[in-house]
């Protein structure tokens, strides 16, 4: 079996963080070889990030390149088209359809990009509305785990062990909220939205 | 053996406690900080945040002359702070061990420029080691702590952004439970007065000569054999990304890289076509490795920034996968100040002011981007004094200079330029930033917090106090959150002549745990001065109308915005998102 390779990519305080130590989580549970990567401190402050979560027999580098990830998970339009060169052909593109305006497009310094959604849609990508999944779960902090259960549905690992790890990861205050989230998602694939 | 999954530095933490650490010390530094966060949580071990990394290595000194191995860490920055007393523990040695576990951060994720430690293993004549990924992270630290007590020298553990901030899979084992050693008066060993270190100068080559001898017949490097015209010789993460890029390649990856096993590499070039080196930062192997004999081939990696495999792959001339061009012209997203910082307002007065203002490292760094742009300098820990100073001795006139700086950069380094400035009598005014934490690294406790790292309460330096013992007569305190009064104090001690110091106390919005309600925007009442907006506040953005508008779920009513609106167009509006709407 080769190296699967998903990046998770948002902005700074989104939950990227989170959401690729469960899937990190799920993968050695699996029995698989697992290397995750991220960027902290300045970074986290509101700034571009992303995490990527390698698994497979044996895992070498803990990073990738352009053209190197199997699935790209974007929390927001304007980071997933900042990554969308990573994505390899033919790859899996999750986008939750929502704008964070950096600053200098808050302070007018540079216009708002435009056109965003229909460069990704040819792309391939697949919108999953995060953000109002989590709100229907429960927990607007979720929507890291509705974008989840969206890519789930292509990584071959049973839900059962997805729904243990994210059971051990998260506060168990937040944890029907999440599990709930974790099943929006999975089912806004299985509906016939994902590729 | 268990397996868990483990970022580098959780890795470093674990190989520690289980080679029976007793002490942890360091100061919080990206990508260092979660060792001894790590550490720190372990079962029977005592671990402290140090004002600044000197002091940390020398209470890790200490403590290790008491006869308890010790972990010491920090970011290769630190390091540079910390060199004073590693020079000279390689001349005295060690009690029990003593690890150096820095973190370097090629590509500079979150630091000031991107040295290369290893520089400092030659320099301090210490040896160093390389871990690649976790696994090897808490082996690693296992061995150094051997390592260390074997040959009497400080060992340093040189991680990098990509060793320290991954996680992989680690299988753990016990703790070697250890028995202190006694300490015994040595003055020979430990008092480093000129006819003492020479001796121990001496034995120092001594002991770095077993080192080697240790090294060349370890078995501690790995080789991986294979075809092709090049063998690749390569360390730390670098050798991952070089098995990724190369498949086929053989590879020798050396653990301990100072000092330089030369025998490995000789025997290693011997069996392969052409030797290549694959490192990051500096070409700290290659120049070792040529200036031992050792033909090493020209390789156009890039020498700024980290690598990856599809760099290395692109400089061998590997086939790399084609992919999709970038979008242009897509907004850059730089770090900002969160939604109710307590920096914003200081920063909009001291732009107010035109003052210049010489920066630090922390959060308040960010003042310097737009639309603040109030920070004219940011070099090192501690800077923004000695630098204020400077300027206004070199006879800045024109405009007041102002030094910012954190609670925990204070702490830190900023006491000893403070008292530079007042024993001189120098005219700038320090501006102590206390939001109550070491915010930019993860929130970390300092001497100001009143709070340690083993979770204890404990005394609160107190800035004004201090200041006024240092001889600064002109001391005052403000709320940062009210505007008029900041630019006030600020103002008045700009024209008061001598040295003056303003604590600016308030917290910093990720600790506050509660928040007032959001404000929002009254066109009718906003005139698009975009005065507001000058705050650089990511919940307020300017619409294309010119007028200005408040995100109510980023909000957290700092009323920071209320103050600088003169037309009182940013109102109460009542709770955030509302969930139930949504539903």
């Amino acid at each position: 079996m080769s190296v699967t390779t998903v990046v998770l990519a948002g902005v700074g305080g989104q939950g990227t963080i989170l959401a690729g130590d469960v899937l990190a989580k799920v993968a050695a549970a699996a029995g698989l070889d697992v290397k995750l990567s991220e960027v902290h401190g300045m970074a986290q402050r509101g700034g571009s990030v992303d995490t990527v979560v390698r698994f497979g027999e044996e895992v070498f580098s803990p990073v990738t390149d352009a053209g190197g990830a199997d699935h790209l998970v974007a929390f927001e339009l304007i980071e997933a088209a900042r990554r969308l060169p990573l994505l390899k052909p033919g790859g899996r593109l999750f986008v939750n359809p929502r704008t964070i305006e950096p600053l200098p497009v808050l302070i007018g310094e540079l216009p708002p990009p435009e056109g965003l959604e229909a460069v990704l849609a040819g792309e391939g990508a697949v919108f999953i509305d995060a953000d109002v999944l989590a709100c229907q779960a429960g927990s607007p902090k979720s929507a890291n785990i509705v974008l989840l259960g969206a890519v789930s549905t292509g990584l071959g690992f049973a839900e059962e062990l997805w729904r243990e790890v994210i059971a051990a990861r998260v506060p168990s205050s937040t944890l029907q909220a999440n599990l709930r989230a974790f099943a929006l998602g999975r089912e806004a694939c299985m509906r016939g939205e994902c590729a | 053996m268990a397996r868990s999954l483990l970022s580098g530095n959780e890795a470093v933490a674990r190989g520690a406690w289980e080679a029976g650490a007793l002490v942890g010390v360091g100061y919080p530094g990206t990508p260092s900080t979660e060792v001894l966060e790590a550490f720190a949580c372990m079962p029977g071990v005592y671990a402290e945040w140090a004002p600044n990394e000197k002091v940390a290595l020398e209470v890790a000194a200490g403590s290790s002359l008491g006869g308890v191995r010790t972990l010491v860490t920090m970011k290769h920055v630190g390091l540079n702070v910390a060199a004073d007393p590693l020079l000279t523990l390689s001349h005295t040695g060690v009690g029990a061990g003593l690890v150096l576990l820095v973190a370097d951060d090629p590509g500079m994720h979150s630091s000031q420029n991107e040295q290369d430690s290893r520089n400092y293993a030659a320099f301090a004549k210490v040896p160093l080691l390389e871990p690649s990924d976790s696994a090897e992270a808490l082996a690693h630290v296992r061995l150094a702590f051997d390592l260390s007590e074997r040959f009497d020298l400080p060992v340093i553990l040189r991680s990098t952004t990509r060793v320290a901030h991954s996680k992989g899979l680690v299988g753990t084992e016990d703790r070697e439970e250890r028995e202190r050693v006694p300490y015994e008066k040595r003055p020979e060993k430990w008092v480093m007065m000129p006819g003492n270190a020479r001796v121990r100068r001496l034995e120092l080559d001594e002991r770095i000569g077993r080192v080697r001898e240790w090294a060349e017949g370890s078995g501690v490097h790995t080789e991986v054999p294979g075809g092709g015209p090049v063998g690749v010789v390569t360390s730390g993460v670098c050798y991952h990304h070089v098995r990724e890029a190369l498949p086929g390649a053989p590879v020798l990856k050396l653990s301990l890289t100072w000092p330089l096993p030369l025998a490995v590499v000789r025997d290693f070039a011997e069996r392969v076509r052409r030797v290549a080196v694959v490192e990051e930062a500096d070409d700290f192997l290659a120049r070792g490795l040529r200036a031992a004999g050792i033909d090493v081939a020209d390789v156009p990696l890039p020498a700024a920034g980290e690598l990856t495999p599809r760099k290395v792959a692109a400089a061998f001339g590997a086939t790399v996968v084609p992919a999709r061009a970038a979008l242009d012209d897509l907004p850059p997203r730089p770090p900002l100040m969160c939604p109710g910082c307590p920096h914003r307002g200081v920063f909009h007065a001291l732009r107010r002011m035109r003052a210049v203002v010489t920066g630090d490292i922390g959060c308040y760094t960010l003042g310097a981007l737009p639309p603040l742009a109030a920070m004219d300098t940011c070099v090192c820990m501690g800077a923004s004094i000695g630098m204020a100073h400077g300027l206004s001795l070199a006879g800045e006139a024109s405009r007041p200079v102002v030094a910012v700086i954190g609670d925990s950069t204070f702490a830190h380094s900023g006491v000893t330029g403070l008292m530079d400035l007042s024993y001189n009598r120098g005219n700038a005014t320090v501006v102590v930033l206390d939001n109550r934490v070491t915010a930019m690294t993860g929130q970390q406790d300092n001497p100001l917090t009143g709070r340690t790292l083993m979770g204890e309460s404990t005394v609160e330096v107190d800035v004004p106090a201090l200041a006024r013992a240092l001889g600064i007569a002109d001391v005052t305190r403000v709320d940062p959150f009210d505007l008029p009064a900041t630019e006030s104090a600020l103002r008045a001690a700009v024209e008061s002549p001598g040295p003056s110091v303003i604590v600016v106390k308030g917290e910093c919005a990720l600790l506050a745990r509660e928040h007032a309600e959001p404000f929002g925007v009254d066109e009718e009442l906003c005139t698009a001065c975009a005065v507001c907006i000058r705050l650089g506040c990511p919940a307020i953005s300017k619409e294309s109308s010119g007028k200005a508008a408040i995100d109510a779920e980023l909000c957290v009513g700092c009323a920071q915005c209320v103050q600088v609106c003169k037309y009182e167009a940013i109102v109460a509006t009542g709770p955030a998102c509302d969930v139930g709407e949504l539903r």
